[in-house]
C-alpha cells in the first residue's frame, strides 16, 4: 500500500525548527525551545501518515514547518520533489494550493463575520478556480454536499452550525482549492465520538475517491490504528520510531511507544488493568535531558542511554531510536 | 453493599419556554459505599450539571426543581445552606477538568490544601501542613516538601490535577466526584492519574462519581455505568453488561463507532444527525430522530424504564415491544 516503490507526494529531510529564547533588553538569545530537531517524513500519494505524541512533542510545529507558516531553520520540504522551503513566497503560491490544513478548532478557524459561501470561495477566488462568482457558488454548493452538509445554508454564518458541521465546512474550505496533500492537525480531537466517526469516514471517502494524501497530527491512538497506513511517534522534537501502523501497534520497537500504547484504557470487558503507562513527566524541550531525550523515563535505559543520543535505527521495516534495536542489541 | 447516594428524579432547569429546559431531566441512580458509577454521553447531555446539581452548584439562573439527593438517607436538597457546605467540604469532593482554573495562581498550592483542611477542622498550621505534606505523598507528588511552597504556575498539567486530589481528598470525603478528570491531560499522564484514582479509591474504600465521555476510561474504571442523553439517563447498569450487551441504540451507537473497536479500512459505523441543543430537545424519546429503530411512538411518550438484567435497566420503546434494536442501516 505505501512505503517503498513509486515516489512520495511529500518528503521531509533533516527538518528542524527551534525557537530562540530571548532575555533581557538588549533581547539576547539565551536558548532555544528545540521544538522539532532532525525529523525524516515520507507520504506517497493518497495515503495517510500518521504524526502521534503528547503535547509539546513538535508534531504541530512539524506541520506549520512544512506549510511555512513558522519558520525552519534547515532541512528540506520535497513536495513532488521540489524543496518548499528554498522557495521564494512568489514561487511558493502554487504549492499552497496544492497542501492544505484543517486544524483542531473550526470556531477559531473560520471568520465569524464571513458567510459560509465566501469562506469556502475565498480560496477559490485567491487560485482563480471558477470564472466568475456564480459559477463558484454553484461549486461552493457541490463542496457543501460533498461534505454531507445542505448547500441553502451556504448563506448562514458559522456560528449557526454545530462543531462537526463547521468541522465539514473547514474540509469543504480546505477541497475547494483542490488539494494532494491535506494536513489535519487534531481535526477530530474536539469532537464528540458519535460526530468523530462521521468525520473519520467523510475523511476516508474523500481520500478513496479524489485521492487525497493526509498528514494527520493527533494524540488519539484509537484513530491512528484505524486511518493511518504509517505512523511516526514523536517525543521531544523527534522522531523516536516510525513504521506500519500494524507493525507500530503489534511490535512496538521504542520503549516510548510501548508506553503509550499501554496507557491507552481499554474498551475490551474482559481486559482491563491498561494504562500501565509511562513514569513521570516530559521533560522541556527548552533543555532536553542528555543523551537519548527519553531516558529520564525510561524503564529499560542503560548507562549508554544517558551519555549518547541514538540514531534512528533499522529494524524491519520501521525504525526505531532505542540502542536496543541498534545491531547487536547495543 | 449499602446505598451511599440515592438520587431519585433529579431535575435541574434553566429558564426557557414550558417552565425552562430541563438539562438534568428526572435522573435516578445509586453511588454504593466503594463502588464507582460512571456517567457518560456526549458534550451537553447533562453530566456534568448532575454533578452540579449534587453538589448544589448549579450555576444561576438554573435551578433544581425536582428530586431528591439522599446522603445515607438524608436529602441533601432540603439542607440548610450551612450544613450544605459542610457536607461539600467533609463528605462529597470535587475535582474538576482543568485543575487551573480551580487552584488560585498567586497562592503556593500547599497554603491552598492547608487552607481547605482548616477549613474543616480546628487544628494548627502546623498539623495542617504535616498533613497535607503526606497528603501529596499519598497522591504521588514527587519531591513533596518543595512543591508545597509551588505556584500552580510552577507545576505540570498532570502534577496539578494530583494538588487538587489531595485538596479534594484532604477532608476524607465518601464520594469523590471526578468531572472528566484527565480529558485535559496527555495519554501517559492521564493513565497516571487514572490509576492513582483507582488506587485511592481501593485504599480508602471511597466512592468515586466519575463523569466522563470516553468508554476506555469508563471500562477502565467503573462498577457501574450510567449513559446520558440529552438530559436523561437512557441506560444503566453493570460495567461488563453495558460493554458486552448494551441494549439502548445510542448505547449501541457510541460503542460500535469507537474507532479503537473498529479494524482499518472498514467504515466506521456512525450515529447519524448531531447531537440536539436542549432548545431543539424533540417531544417523546429524544434519541428518536437519530434512531434506525424509532417508531410513532418514539415522538409521543417519553420510553420508562424496562429492567433487562440484574441491574441493567433501559429506556426505549422499541426495547419494551420487543422490535429490532440497533440493527446497522
Amino acid at each position: 500500500m505505501s512505503g517503498g516503490g513509486g515516489s512520495p507526494l511529500l518528503r521531509v529531510e533533516g527538518l528542524r525548527s527551534w525557537f530562540p529564547i530571548r532575555r533581557g533588553l538588549l533581547r539576547k538569545t539565551v536558548g532555544h525551545v528545540q521544538a522539532v530537531t532532525n525529523v525524516d517524513l515520507e507520504i506517497p500519494p493518497g495515503s495517510t501518515l500518521a504524526l502521534v505524541g503528547e503535547s509539546g512533542c513538535g508534531k504541530t510545529t512539524v506541520g506549520r514547518s512544512i506549510l511555512r507558516l513558522t519558520p525552519a531553520q534547515s532541512g528540506r520540504v520535497l513536495f513532488d520533489g521540489v524543496d518548499l522551503l528554498s522557495l521564494s513566497r512568489r514561487a511558493l503560491i502554487p504549492y499552497r494550493r496544492q497542501l492544505q490544513i484543517v486544524f483542531q478548532d473550526p470556531m477559531a478557524s473560520l471568520d465569524p463575520r464571513m458567510r459560509v459561501r465566501d469562506a469556502v470561495a475565498e480560496g477559490m477566488r485567491s487560485f482563480r478556480i471558477g470564472a466568475n462568482e456564480t459559477e463558484r457558488t454553484k461549486r461552493v454548493a457541490r463542496l457543501l454536499e460533498r461534505v454531507q452538509l445542505d448547500p441553502d445554508q451556504m448563506w448562514r454564518y458559522p456560528h449557526e452550525f454545530s462543531g462537526g458541521q463547521r468541522q465539514r465546512i473547514c474540509i469543504a474550505r480546505a477541497l475547494a482549492v483542490e488539494p494532494r496533500l491535506i494536513i489535519c492537525d487534531e481535526a477530530v480531537s474536539a469532537l464528540d465520538v458519535s460526530i468523530q466517526a462521521q468525520i473519520l469516514n467523510l475523511l476516508g471517502d474523500l481520500q478513496r475517491d479524489l485521492g487525497l494524501a493526509y498528514l494527520f497530527i493527533t494524540h488519539d491512538l484509537g484513530v491512528v490504528r484505524y486511518l493511518a497506513q504509517r505512523v511516526a511517534v514523536m517525543y521531544l522534537g523527534q522522531i523516536v520510531e516510525e513504521g506500519s501502523t500494524e507493525e507500530i501497534f503489534e511490535s512496538p520497537q521504542h520503549p516510548y511507544t510501548e508506553g503509550l500504547l499501554a496507557a491507552v484504557p481499554s474498551v475490551d470487558p474482559d481486559r482491563r488493568g491498561g494504562m500501565s503507562g509511562v513514569e513521570g513527566d516530559v521533560p522541556s524541550p527548552s533543555d532536553p535531558p542528555s543523551g537519548c531525550h527519553f531516558h529520564t523515563r525510561c524503564p529499560v535505559v542503560f548507562d549508554r542511554c544517558r551519555s549518547e543520543a541514538p540514531p534512528l535505527f533499522r529494524v524491519g521495516a520501521s525504525t526505531s531510536r532505542c540502542f536496543r534495536a541498534a545491531p547487536g542489541g547495543g | 453493599m449499602s446505598a451511599l447516594l440515592e438520587v431519585e428524579g433529579l431535575t435541574t432547569r434553566f429558564p426557557g419556554p414550558n417552565g425552562g429546559v430541563p438539562i438534568v431531566d428526572g435522573s435516578s441512580f445509586t453511588i454504593d459505599r466503594g463502588e464507582v458509577l460512571a456517567l457518560v454521553g456526549e458534550s451537553g447531555c447533562g453530566k456534568s450539571m448532575t454533578a452540579l446539581s449534587l453538589m448544589r452548584l448549579v450555576p444561576k439562573p438554573g435551578r433544581i426543581s425536582d428530586g431528591r439527593v439522599l446522603l445515607e438517607g438524608r436529602n441533601l436538597l432540603e439542607l440548610p445552606v450551612s450544613e450544605m457546605r459542610d457536607v461539600r467540604g467533609s463528605r462529597i469532593s470535587m475535582i474538576f477538568q482543568e485543575p487551573m482554573t480551580s487552584l488560585n495562581p498567586v497562592l503556593r498550592v500547599g497554603e491552598q490544601v492547608i487552607e481547605a483542611i482548616r477549613l474543616h477542622e480546628k487544628i494548627s498550621r502546623g498539623e495542617a501542613r504535616a498533613r497535607a505534606l503526606n497528603l501529596f505523598v499519598e497522591v504521588g507528588v514527587p519531591d513533596p516538601e518543595a512543591r508545597l511552597d509551588a505556584y500552580p504556575h510552577q507545576l505540570s498539567g498532570g502534577l496539578k490535577q494530583r494538588v487538587m486530589i489531595a485538596m479534594a481528598l484532604s477532608t476524607r470525603p465518601e464520594l469523590l466526584i471526578a468531572d472528566e478528570p484527565t480529558t485535559a491531560l496527555d495519554v501517559t499522564i492521564q493513565g497516571q492519574i487514572l490509576r492513582l484514582l483507582r488506587d485511592l479509591q481501593e485504599q480508602r474504600e471511597m466512592s468515586i462519581l466519575l463523569i466522563t465521555h470516553d468508554l476506555g476510561i469508563v471500562n477502565e474504571l467503573s462498577d457501574r455505568v450510567a449513559v446520558m442523553y440529552a438530559g436523561r439517563i437512557v441506560e444503566s447498569g453493570n460495567r461488563t453488561e453495558i460493554f458486552r450487551s448494551a441494549r439502548h441504540p445510542y448505547t449501541l451507537g457510541l460503542l460500535r463507532s469507537n474507532p479503537a473497536l473498529v479494524a482499518a479500512g472498514e467504515r466506521l459505523p456512525e450515529i447519524p444527525g448531531v447531537v440536539p441543543s436542549p432548545a431543539d430537545w424533540p417531544a417523546g424519546c429524544r434519541f428518536r430522530p437519530r434512531c434506525r429503530s424509532a417508531f410513532d411512538r418514539c415522538g409521543r411518550e417519553v420510553p420508562g424504564a424496562t429492567r433487562v438484567g440484574e441491574a441493567h435497566v433501559v429506556h426505549c420503546h422499541a426495547l419494551e415491544e420487543d422490535r429490532p434494536v440497533g440493527e446497522r442501516a
